[in-house]
């Protein structure tokens, strides 16, 4: 069956009630904290909840066999794999993840990607056991203080102290969120509330006083915008994954193309403008297109689009755009003249901004601008060596050409996540999930896993690639065998170096090559084997002109994940970069130019 | 980096002069101390959540105290702190995007008054209780325990004046000192004219 059919089958397998209308026959019904809380779900319409059982829910899971909630629970593996499964669901489908862990360790688990999501606004709501009430603070079985320790990596975090509480308290969470800058929020369930006897209620009304969603969009301000366009010969929209986040990718394009400002985004931006648009300048930053970085160090206005100045795009803030005004439209007031100051900012929905800007802005003439960007383009362009070895780079633009542009990427951390964010040439929003603010290695597969769910759920029909390296890979390749369990056909790839590549290309350029417990040759295992013992198909390719054969075979599996190791050269390195803490004009191009290329 | 790029451009000195950063290289950062009054929910979690904030960004904190307000589900935390232009923006942005944050409102600068509460105990007798019950005096303290060599007095000021108060106290053998921190509070908008 494709994956095609196999959506649709499920799609209309599932002929049942969503949110509200799926919980109305509940309200006002006594039942257990338990069930409150899988009919909280429902009404929420969470459709995959990535969870793991413990002590602390085991009601809830023992209700769950009981009452046969209206969502899909997978079973992940490590609740790591969990939280980052519920991230790539959420960034795929725009919806918000779901996780349901034990206390305790399940709860310390997911603590790497509640941080994850946090840094990445990442709307997800993390349900952790708790030990019952009573026992709190007595160092009980499977305690740990999931409040104070998830604290300054959530938007917010609840204890619920009674059954009747929880679905207030899940439609909230489910509302921080979504709403305004997305992120991770914990709810924390002791046991002796999930086993409480409490009335099932629903109200659709929040009421936090302590939260709203800004909306700083005034006349002033537009026209002040306006005028500042209109003065710049230089403009740049610079775009960050606040854009997709808005869904305002189609807004934002039409806005470059009415005004014919040039786009650069950062590595979460990606797909927020298509990148064979002839206004696009791909990424920006520390591994970006050295003539974005050019465009950025003169230009005479930046128009920063739901993106945060990370110090990975700036470099040295100091030097960073000398000569540029700067727009910023951010959701989070936060970000506003954190690390840049923004001369005219829009706290505000990006969206919003942009629509009502667009009429106001007439189309600019930029030619001469425009001419010279594509001059650094020519002087610099992005290239590696073609001498019959295997590089990531080849392989890439194989799976670019296979895929069309079409696929939902999930890459991991290090040199394979740079080298996708170069060369895959992203069209789509929520066509490139990676993690980018907290750099968590055994991101993609898991990712990729949650992603695979949330289009099926959606009935979405497209692609997952998952690109690894051979040492992320490692760190949640547990999740291998809940995608075969599934028949998820996740594409995953493994560029295997032998190496933790990035550490590896750091300790070249920087350390004098003390490869310092970066060498994974002997330590690595037979990933063919492992694919397979995990109900993978499995394939590998060491020379260039198998990696055709092996992609082509690998589209051809749509009934589980196909495991493709490319063995690739070990040397390569990610270039141009921009050495830690230096500013944007001192790129190096090569390993043989470490003299700046200024 | 060569002599040049030290040169700044006009939009990187509009940039310093908004951070409140010097602008000649060399110069001394230029922190200020600032007053920050917050109503958060009466929560346990609110509390903890602002002084976490200050402890995971790296901000100082000089003083808190907290209370609960005409409201009862309404504390009110005042915040002394320190930074130049930048930091302190960046703080009450950050305690207003805590979700439990009803209002943030920076008093420094504005027409407010401040008080702190101190408590000081002062081993004395004879000649010299006469001398600590004189500056007392002048202070506008009280005395609010006595014992036959301990004098326990308690002044309600500025801060200012309840440092110089401790401070004078110094020379007396001091005992123990207890300091509420300060709270302030805005002054009403006078009505034109009239004056205090
Ligand atoms: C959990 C975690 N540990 C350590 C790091 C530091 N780190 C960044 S990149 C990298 C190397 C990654 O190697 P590999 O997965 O083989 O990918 P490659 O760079 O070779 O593509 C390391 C260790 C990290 N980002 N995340």
């Amino acid at each position: 069956m494709s994956s095609a059919s196999t959506a649709a089958a499920l799609a209309e397998s599932q002929p049942r009630l969503r949110g509200r209308d799926a919980v109305q026959q509940y309200i006002g019904k006594k039942m257990s904290g338990a069930e409150i809380f899988l009919h909280a779900l429902e009404a929420e319409d969470a459709r995959v909840v990535f969870g793991h059982p413990g002590g602390a829910v085991i009601h809830v899971y023992d209700e769950m066999a009981r009452v046969k909630p209206n969502f899909q629970h997978v079973l992940v593996r490590h609740e790591q794999g969990g939280t980052h499964a519920a991230e790539g669901y959420a960034k795929a489908t725009g919806q918000v993840g779901t996780v349901l862990v034990t206390s305790g360790p399940g709860a310390t688990n997911t603590v790497t990607g509640i941080a994850d999501a946090f840094m990445d606004s990442v709307p997800i709501v993390v349900f952790t056991g708790q030990v019952p009430m009573p026992l709190i603070g007595n160092d009980a079985f499977q305690e740990t203080d999931t409040l104070g320790v998830t604290r300054s990596i959530t938007k917010h975090n609840y204890l619920v102290r009674s059954p009747d509480d929880i679905p207030r308290i899940v439609h909230e969470a489910y509302h921080l969120a979504r709403t305004g800058r997305p992120g991770p929020v914990v709810v924390d369930l002791p046991k002796d509330v999930l086993m409480a006897e409490g009335v099932f209620q629903f109200d659709e009304e929040i009421q936090m006083r302590g939260y709203s969603v800004p909306d700083d969009c005034d006349e002033i301000r537009l026209h002040r915008a306006v005028r500042m366009i209109e003065k710049s010969q230089r403009p740049l929209l610079y775009v960050g994954g606040g854009t997709i986040n808005s869904n305002a990718a189609e807004v934002l394009t039409e806005f470059a193309h009415h005004t014919n400002i040039p786009v650069t985004t950062s590595l979460h931006g990606l797909g927020a403008f298509p990148e064979d648009d002839p206004l696009s300048l791909g990424m920006l930053g520390m591994h970006g297109m050295w003539w974005a970085n050019q465009a950025v160090q003169h230009a005479d206005l930046i128009i920063a689009v739901g993106a945060r100045f990370d110090d990975r795009v700036t470099g040295m803030v100091d030097r960073w755009a000398p000569h540029a005004a700067i727009i910023h439209i951010e959701i989070d007031k936060s970000c506003i003249s954190k690390n840049i100051y923004a001369d005219l900012a829009f706290n505000a929905d990006v969206k919003s901004v942009l629509e009502q800007l667009r009429p106001l802005v007439k189309p600019k003439k930029v030619k001469r601008w425009l001419n010279k960007i594509q001059d650094w383009r020519d002087e610099c362009p992005l290239t590696y060596a073609d001498d019959g070895e295997l590089r990531p780079q080849y392989v890439l633009e194989k799976l670019r050409a296979r895929s069309g542009g079409d696929a939902v990427v999930c890459t991991d951390v290090g040199q394979n996540q740079m080298w996708a964010a170069q060369y895959l040439k992203f069209t789509q929003p929520r066509t490139h999930i990676t993690s980018g603010g907290l750099g968590t290695m055994g991101f993609s597969l898991p990712a990729a896993l949650g992603a695979g769910f949330g289009l099926r759920a959606y009935g979405i029909d497209k692609t997952v690639i998952s690109i690894n390296g051979d040492g992320g890979f490692m760190m949640n390749a547990q999740e291998l065998a809940v995608a075969s369990a599934h028949g998820i056909p996740l594409k995953v790839v493994i560029m295997n170096n032998n190496f933790l590549g990035m550490v590896r290309q750091w300790q070249e350029l920087f350390h004098e090559n003390r490869f310092s417990h970066t060498d994974l040759t002997d330590t690595n295992p037979d990933f063919v084997q492992l694919a397979r013992a995990s109900r993978c198909a499995a394939l590998r390719a060491e020379r260039p002109d198998q990696v055709d054969d092996v992609i082509e075979k690998a589209w051809k599996i749509n009934d589980r994940p196909v495991v493709m190791e490319f063995r690739v050269v070990k040397e390569e390195m990610v270039f141009p970069m921009v050495p830690a803490g230096k500013s944007s004009d001192e790129m190096i191009t090569s390993r043989h130019a470490p003299e700046t290329f200024v | 980096m060569n002599e040049e790029a030290l040169t700044l451009t006009p939009q990187q000195l509009i940039r310093k002069r908004a951070a409140g950063e010097p602008v000649e290289p060399g110069a001394p950062p230029q922190a200020q101390q600032h007053i920050i009054n917050v109503l958060v929910e009466n929560s346990m979690g609110a509390l903890i959540r602002v002084v976490n904030m200050f402890s995971a960004r790296g901000f100082n904190l000089d003083s808190v105290t907290v209370g609960v307000t005409e409201d009862s589900t309404i504390s009110r935390m005042c915040i002394v702190t320190r930074g130049n232009d930048r930091v302190i923006s960046q703080i009450i942005r950050q305690l207003n995007r805590l979700v439990d944050t009803i209002a943030v409102y920076d008093v420094t600068g504005t027409d407010f008054v401040e008080r702190e509460l101190c408590m000081i105990k002062i081993r004395c007798t004879g000649e010299k209780r006469s001398e600590v019950l004189q500056i007392n005096e002048i202070f506008r303290g009280r005395v609010v325990d006595v014992t036959p060599d301990i004098l326990a007095l308690e002044i309600v000021g500025p801060t200012k004046k309840v440092d110089a108060f401790v401070n004078l106290m110094r020379t007396h053998g001091i005992e123990e000192v207890a300091r509420s921190g300060r709270v302030a509070m805005q002054r009403a908008p006078q009505p034109a004219g009239s004056e205090i």
